[in-house]
């Protein structure tokens, strides 16, 4: 579904990089994993067409998407962003709302079907109490979720999600990497920029390390998913525990030391 | 598929219908205030008279002459400034910004000064202007182009310094112009209309500008989200900027050409609406262009009546009713 071919992202201060080649397949969750400052939004910005590559190219379903319309875009591939919610005041529902933005030809105006799938998307992510409150008003966690019910609006086939579990408890967090998942199974590609390994070994099936210094790997997430490749990516040693059938990883610090 | 866009057609159309509806009766109630009023009072029925093409000729003159072609010249500047206003708070994702931020007005003024200096008549008065208001948009905007990519920072720091640029020129200008033309320049500067002319080119601007915008509502309110989050909602975000950077720039350089500079309608308008009808652009836009032309008619109507013969810039009006009704609405909105 979607391609990147000898990708190189532009970051400035950055002199080369590994050219990444890989595909996204419908059904997958990648994720992209990497310490502070290693690119992971831009590689997913530049992925989402938003960023122009230094090298390489990336393509949805074929076409380069540097080269299709942001209309053509954003019919098939929806962005969740870091930061939400800035920008003028605007409703729950007005915002959940614009999702539906690239479906609605210039000249109409929202119909009743796309009043009823922005209502549904913020029942699934339990913010319908919340319609139409300010998004000024909202704690971090629940502009997260609306985040991500305005992507659902969009119904993608494709989700490039920044941090996704950011500001989340750990409740909303399983609900959203289940309602991730349960998009993977309907046929949707998933990429995640993620922060949380113990998430990243849960529910991906791709994982893409990314070096501060450029250099990259990915492939199936069990092989990436090593302590010693992740001790080297975050320059932090970690221990890994294994709980019914389940893999968890701890960063080792002093004050666990100190303990033992 | 065409039913349910009926049904939701029914369901949304009288939100925006509405409101549109209570400002233009409220427009035209300005229009006919402006046009009744004066040294001559005219009735409404003798106004009815002279508009079925009867009634006395010196109403006759006084309506089609004199008062309507103002009137309908304060509407037009009025509804530009606010629906430039209103773009430009959405292009630098401002409250602050007004049709002046980006020293447009600097322009049109240091162009009318020149033209009042160097004794030109008053229609190369207001060509001057418009030169130089358009002189100041496109020195901005290449200015904040530069390089790399333009934000709204840049673009309004850019702004704020040329801004302040004409500032000095006008100061000086002010300062070295022999003193029997200084009130003149001082009540162009204040904004007046006393000789605003024909209202027609205004109007079409106006109008034109206002149907070309329609379409664009929907894509404003996602701009209003920021670039990023337009773009990934397939927004074409640098063509709609230029568009707007464009038409606001016109919008403002014909409303200075008509009446100077006038404060405070593009900056208030457009938000005492955002407090009273929410933050949907498809609204404002039209809403604005109603509300800002017939707050302007009135303050008109009430700056050549208040002291009359003597009459006061409109300007002065417009601050004196925009200052105190924002602040209420601002202070009502917890």
């Amino acid at each position: 579904m979607l391609a990147a071919t000898d990708l190189v992202i532009d970051i400035p201060e950055r002199k080369s990089g590994t050219p990444l080649s890989f595909e996204v397949k419908a059904g997958e969750i990648w994720g992209i994993l990497g310490p502070n400052g290693a690119g992971k939004t831009t590689l997913l910005h530049t992925l989402a067409g938003l960023k122009k590559p230094r090298a390489g190219s990336v393509n949805l379903n074929k076409d380069n998407i540097q080269q299709l319309r942001r209309k053509q875009v954003a019919q098939q591939l929806a962005v969740v962003f870091q930061n939400n919610g800035e920008g003028f005041p605007a409703t729950v529902l007005e915002t959940a709302m614009i999702g539906r933005h690239p479906f609605i030809s210039p000249w109409d105006i929202e119909t009743a079907d796309d009043l009823a799938i922005a209502r549904n998307a913020l029942q699934r992510l339990e913010l319908s109490d919340l319609e139409q409150r300010l998004v000024s008003t909202l704690s971090g966690g629940e502009r997260q979720r609306l985040a991500i019910a305005t992507a659902l609006c969009q119904s993608p086939k494709l989700w490039l999600a920044d941090e996704p579990s950011n500001h989340l408890d750990l409740k909303h967090q399983v609900q959203i990497m289940g309602l991730l998942a349960e998009q993977a199974d309907a046929g949707c590609g998933i990429v995640l920029c993620l922060h949380d390994l113990n998430l990243a070994a849960h529910w991906c099936d791709k994982i893409l390390l990314l070096y501060p210094n450029g250099d990259a790997c990915w492939g199936d997430a069990e092989a990436m998913l090593t302590v010693a490749a992740l001790e080297r990516l975050y320059d932090q040693e970690l221990s890994m525990i294994t709980s019914e059938g389940q893999t968890y990883f701890m960063p080792v610090s002093s004050r666990n030391a100190r303990r033992d | 598929m065409a039913g349910v866009k009926t049904n939701s057609t029914a369901g949304a159309l009288p939100r925006f219908l509405t409101p549109l509806l209570v400002l233009f009766i409220l427009t035209l109630g300005a229009l006919t205030l402006a046009i009744t009023t004066g040294s001559v009072h005219i009735s409404n029925q003798e106004l009815w008279q002279v508009i079925t093409g009867g009634g006395e000729p010196l109403h006759r003159t006084l309506v089609f002459e004199l008062r309507l072609p103002r009137a309908l010249s304060a509407f037009a500047a009025g509804g530009l400034l606010a629906v430039a206003g209103a773009l430009m708070q959405v292009l630098l994702r401002n409250p602050l910004a007004d049709p002046y931020v980006l020293g447009l007005s600097g322009g049109a003024a240091v162009g009318a000064l020149l033209a009042m200096l160097s004794g030109l008549s008053a229609a190369m008065v207001s060509g001057s202007a418009f030169i130089g208001a358009m002189i100041s948009a496109v020195t901005v905007f290449g200015l904040a182009h530069g390089t790399g990519s333009w934000t709204p920072t840049r673009l309004l720091l850019t702004g704020v310094v040329i801004a302040s640029g004409w500032g000095a020129a006008i100061t000086f200008m002010l300062a070295v112009s022999p003193s029997d033309q200084l009130p003149g320049m001082l009540y162009w500067l204040m904004g007046d209309l006393a000789y605003a002319r024909s209202p027609w080119m205004a109007l079409t601007v106006l109008a034109i500008i206002s149907v070309l915008m329609l379409p664009l509502g929907r894509s404003l309110n996602v701009l209003a989200r920021g670039q990023m989050q337009a773009s990934a909602l397939g927004v074409s975000v640098r063509p709609l900027e230029w568009t707007i950077y464009i038409s606001a720039s016109l919008l403002t350089a014909f409303a200075v050409t008509t009446a100077g500079s006038i404060g405070f309608v593009g900056l208030i308008v457009p938000h005492m609406l955002r407090l009273a009808l929410g933050n949907d652009q498809r609204l404002i836009l039209p809403a604005a262009a109603l509300a800002g032309g017939a707050l302007l008619t009135l303050a008109d109507t009430l700056a050549r009546t208040l002291i009359a013969p003597e009459q006061l810039p409109a300007g002065v009006i417009t601050a004196l009713i925009g200052v105190p009704s924002f602040l209420y609405l601002l202070h009502r909105s917890r």
